[in-house]
Parts: structure tokens; C-alpha cells; sequence
């Protein structure tokens, strides 16, 4: 895949894959709404990231006098995805999923052949968290903590975070700035040693 | 994304995703999983009687390999309704399909070593 957007034509061409590729992996990146996920994909996507809505049907709690039943209401939710060539013949896809429980028919399509989760935490907003780690651990994903530190002076220690989010020893804890790729990365890189391991 | 004998409201959207889908059950991610990778087989004609949406995809996928969720965020497609004009594609052998994840949720250490090989190149 050409990288150098330099002429309109490249940036044309490079909406595909490239036709080496055979293979397709697919990471998650997860946490409460405004994490700082879509940000994440982007500062590591080589497309510019793209949305795509999935309908919901739920439950409603209103209730239609005239018929006297239980509405069910559609619910759009929005999906945003990016996407890295990692060598001539793999391509990752990073995939947003918002962490509400009541998705979980958009989590179940989400989770199937996933490697595993990125879950961004905010510091400031912990307990927000909680719903999201039930999430992958209902699914049986493999997770690492990312806490997204717009403010590393206002961010709890490792430790803290450890303990406020109850988490397993081997689980990793980083730190990343979502804006940054580099910082991204580091965070990727940290939920992929921790899968190796796993998988050992 | 309606069971058999639920209702969902009738808004524009629903309606639009109603014709294009001819009111049928979308199909699940068994099927066609978001990152699998679809593009036209070469020497295909398309199919008489296509609607926009089918053209469209017709269009994009002729220019190489996509994921479904991309050939969904490109069109602007629910990813339920490009999965299923994808489906009926393939099925009618028009389509290509490419890097399907295995059905069991088995972790691929050949693949974990890419991913990370891949990764730690983007780190200076």
C-alpha cells in the first residue's frame, strides 16, 4: 500500500487494500461514550476513519394507549473504524464500540473473531468503566487498560487504577494520549504482548 | 434488525432500509463478518433489475478488496443492509471473499506476531 497521499490519484487508490493482503485481524477499542475512542482510531488509522450506523431494536418503555402493547423502538448506534496495513499481507481493523450494555447484539457481532480489546479509560470518570469491563469479560475478550490522560498531573497511579477497577494482576495498565500515533500504538502494543502471553 | 413478530417504528430511515432489504431478515455475522475482506471476481455482469444500493456496490467493489464495514461506511449503508446485499452477491457468485475469521474463537499466534511486529514499526 502506498502511504504517500501526495497526488489525488494515490488518495483515490488507497481507499482499498491492497491486493496482497490475505489476511484481516480486528482489534476493539472500547469504553464509555466521549473516551476518546474514536480519536485512539484515528490517530492511527491510514484511511480517514470511517462510520457506519448498525440498528438496534429494544425495548421501549412506552406504552401505546391505542394499541395497549410495548413499543419497540430502532436505535441507531454509530460505529467509527479505522484501519493500519501491518505488512504486505495483513491489514488491522480497529473497531469503536460503545459501551452500553443494552447493545449487546452489536457486541456479540463485535467480539466474533476479534483478538482482542483496547479499553480506554478516562481517570476522571472511573465508575463509567465498570459496565464496559463486564462487557468484554461477559464476551471473553482479552483486554488491556488504556487510561486516556489529557492531564497526566490530574491522573491516578497505576495502582489506583488497579485497585478501582479490580483488576487482575496480569491485566496491562498503560497510559496513552489518544491523539498521538505513537502513544496509540504503545497502547496496541501493550494489549498484543499481553495476548501472545495468553496464548502461550 | 426486527425479530418475526416485533414492530418497529415506520420512520424514513426504516422505510428506506425496508425497500432496499425488500423488507427481508438481515442476516447475522456468521454470514459475513465486518473485517472480511469482499471485491467484484473479475468478468461479472450486474444483475438485471439492481437497485441504486446494488450499483453502488457494484461500483466500489470493482476497484479492489474492501471490508463490508468499509464498502458500508463509504456507501453510507446500515452495516445489516450492506451485509445483506453482500450476501446475495456472493451468493450468486459475484463477489470474492478474503481473510474470513475462523469460526472458533481461537487466538492465531502466527497472526498476534504480525500484528505486533507491525505495530512496533510504527515507533521510531
Amino acid at each position: 500500500m502506498d502511504s504517500n497521499p501526495s497526488s489525488a490519484e494515490t488518495a483515490q487508490k488507497s481507499i482499498y487494500v491492497s491486493s496482497e493482503v490475505t489476511n484481516a485481524a480486528k482489534i476493539l477499542v472500547v469504553g464509555h461514550f466521549a473516551v476518546g475512542k474514536t480519536t485512539l482510531i484515528g490517530s492511527l488509522s491510514e484511511i480517514t476513519p470511517l462510520r457506519t450506523e448498525e440498528k438496534m431494536t429494544q425495548a421501549s418503555v412506552h406504552v401505546d394507549d391505542l394499541r395497549g402493547v410495548t413499543d419497540k423502538t430502532t436505535t441507531t448506534v454509530a460505529l467509527d473504524f479505522g484501519r493500519l496495513t501491518l505488512s504486505d499481507d495483513l491489514v488491522l481493523y480497529l473497531f469503536g464500540t460503545p459501551g452500553q450494555q443494552r447493545f449487546m447484539q452489536l457486541w456479540e457481532d463485535m467480539a466474533r473473531g476479534a483478538l482482542g480489546a483496547l479499553l480506554l479509560v478516562d481517570p476522571a470518570r472511573l465508575e463509567e468503566t465498570f459496565p464496559v469491563i463486564d462487557l468484554v469479560e461477559r464476551y471473553g475478550l482479552e483486554y488491556a487498560i488504556a487510561v486516556n490522560c489529557f492531564d497526566p498531573a490530574a491522573t491516578y497511579s497505576e495502582a489506583e487504577v488497579r485497585e478501582a477497577l479490580d483488576l487482575l494482576p496480569d491485566t496491562p495498565v498503560v497510559y496513552c494520549d489518544a491523539r498521538d500515533q505513537q502513544s496509540s500504538a504503545m497502547a496496541l502494543i501493550a494489549l498484543v504482548r499481553h495476548l501472545l502471553e495468553r496464548a502461550a | 434488525m426486527t425479530t418475526p413478530g416485533e414492530e418497529a417504528p415506520v420512520t424514513s430511515d426504516f422505510v428506506r432500509s425496508y425497500v432496499i432489504t425488500g423488507g427481508r431478515d438481515l442476516p447475522s455475522s456468521e454470514e459475513l463478518a465486518l473485517h472480511t475482506l469482499v471485491t467484484l471476481a473479475p468478468g461479472r455482469t450486474l444483475p438485471l433489475g439492481a437497485g441504486p444500493e446494488v450499483k453502488a456496490i457494484w461500483e466500489l467493489c470493482a476497484g479492489g478488496y474492501l471490508s463490508v464495514a468499509e464498502v458500508a461506511g463509504h456507501l453510507g449503508l446500515p452495516v445489516g443492509v450492506a451485509r445483506l446485499l453482500l450476501t446475495d452477491l456472493s451468493e450468486q457468485g459475484h463477489l470474492l471473499r478474503r481473510a474470513e475469521p475462523p469460526r472458533a474463537q481461537n487466538v492465531d499466534r502466527a497472526t498476534l506476531e504480525k500484528v505486533l511486529n507491525g505495530l512496533q514499526s510504527l515507533i521510531g
